[in-house]
């Protein structure tokens, strides 16, 4: 599963249209994604259609497995024509599952994971983050700059609370766009959440002829 | 069953309640207390100063350290307590994510409005585990003014 936040003012600004928009970037992102990580893992990928849902806070720490559920949480900062957070939060099944596939071997203990561990990580996060970046990139023809992964490893809640205080200011509701792909034989759970500013958004729709 | 406090939420309550907030990052959690009532509270809250926010409107006064504590300070005192006896314990204001971006400083901003509304209310902080960069989760016993902070890598503390 990848996870889409977006903050909004309030539910009736969004419609329909807006809906597919978010879900065709969605799966543009998670094909990419599935493709990159296909490469990386040596084995076939595939992804089903992306979920769009709204909720808040609360609800969606529970989607991620409760606030103290220990999950891996990569943020990246996006600059240029639109400026937004993008948190990916990585479950330890995701993790283990990738290091498996490539190491042989589970992650021994995700609160101290070892040099390589960590750089291996870091580096799925690099791929997921760019293939949600270059799908928004290819459908709008915006300039997008990414920084690197910072990679944090706690309890999901203190986590997501970091893009949500951010956009405190925005609004209550987040957007959350979910998509499962499977790696595989396995259905594989991550959650990917982007946090751009309103005017990004509207940067966003408008390039895309959706009038906001 | 503890009485649970959300993201930029409180409540209050009496001994033997104990009331908890999961995973404060950079949040912070403050628990009050009178000892002599034993009435306790815990608020939860987000961000610094709704002085300072551009959106601040009435329905969030739960997010912010100046109108939060207020709140909580008005519904404590509803339940018995008083003002003046009121001691502070605070846990949280992390900063998640190691990066010199002022983005990302807003743990320790938090921590300082809520020592300056504190002061401002003349009320004692008499134990704080804040900063550092890791999550907490706060339990806060009422019936005897303890706040228990645990994390998913650090022993948990009482204090």
């Amino acid at each position: 599963m990848v996870v889409l936040i977006m903050p909004i003012n309030n539910v009736e600004q969004l419609g329909d249209l807006h809906f597919d928009v978010l879900r065709e970037i969605g799966s543009i992102g998670s094909g990419n994604a599935a493709s990159a990580l296909s490469g990386l893992l040596n084995c076939e990928t595939s992804i089903a259609v992306p979920k769009v849902t709204l909720l808040d806070f609360n609800e969606s720490v529970n989607f991620l497995g409760g606030p103290e559920n220990i999950v891996i949480g990569m943020l990246v900062d996006i600059k240029g024509d639109i400026t937004a957070m993008m948190l990916y939060v990585l479950q330890r099944e995701f993790a283990d599952k990738m290091a498996s596939a490539v190491f042989g071997s589970n992650i021994s203990d995700i609160l101290s994971m070892n040099e390589m561990e960590t750089s291996f990580i870091s580096e799925i996060g690099n791929i997921l983050g760019a293939s949600y970046i270059n799908a928004i990139a290819q459908l709008t023809g915006l300039a997008i700059d990414i920084s690197i992964p910072y990679m944090t490893i706690d309890m999901a809640g203190a986590i997501l609370s970091v893009p949500t205080i951010h956009f405190a200011q925005v609004g209550d509701k987040v957007l959350f766009i979910d998509d499962c792909f499977s790696i595989g034989d396995d259905a594989i759970k991550s959650n990917m959440i982007l946090v751009p500013e309103m005017k990004s958004l509207e940067t966003l729709f408008s390039k895309l002829g959706v009038n906001h | 069953m503890p009485i649970t406090v959300g993201i930029a939420d409180l409540k209050a309550g009496k001994a033997p309640d104990v009331i908890v907030t999961y995973a404060l990052g950079s949040c912070v959690g403050i628990c009050l207390y009178d000892a002599s009532t034993k009435v306790g509270g815990l608020a939860h809250i987000m961000l610094p100063l709704s002085t300072e926010a551009a959106a601040y409107t009435a329905d969030n006064k739960y997010r912010y350290a100046d109108t939060g504590i207020a709140e909580l300070i008005t519904l404590m005192e509803r339940k018995g307590a008083s003002k003046t006896r009121m001691t502070a314990k605070i846990a949280g204001g992390a900063q998640m994510f190691s990066s010199n971006s002022a983005v990302f400083n807003i743990g320790e901003r938090n921590v300082i409005a809520v020592r300056q509304i504190l002061a401002k209310n003349g009320i004692r902080i008499a134990a704080q585990a804040v900063g550092s960069n890791y999550g907490r989760t706060v339990f806060f016993h009422t019936d005897k003014g303890t706040m228990e902070v645990r994390a998913a890598t650090k022993p948990t503390q009482m204090m």
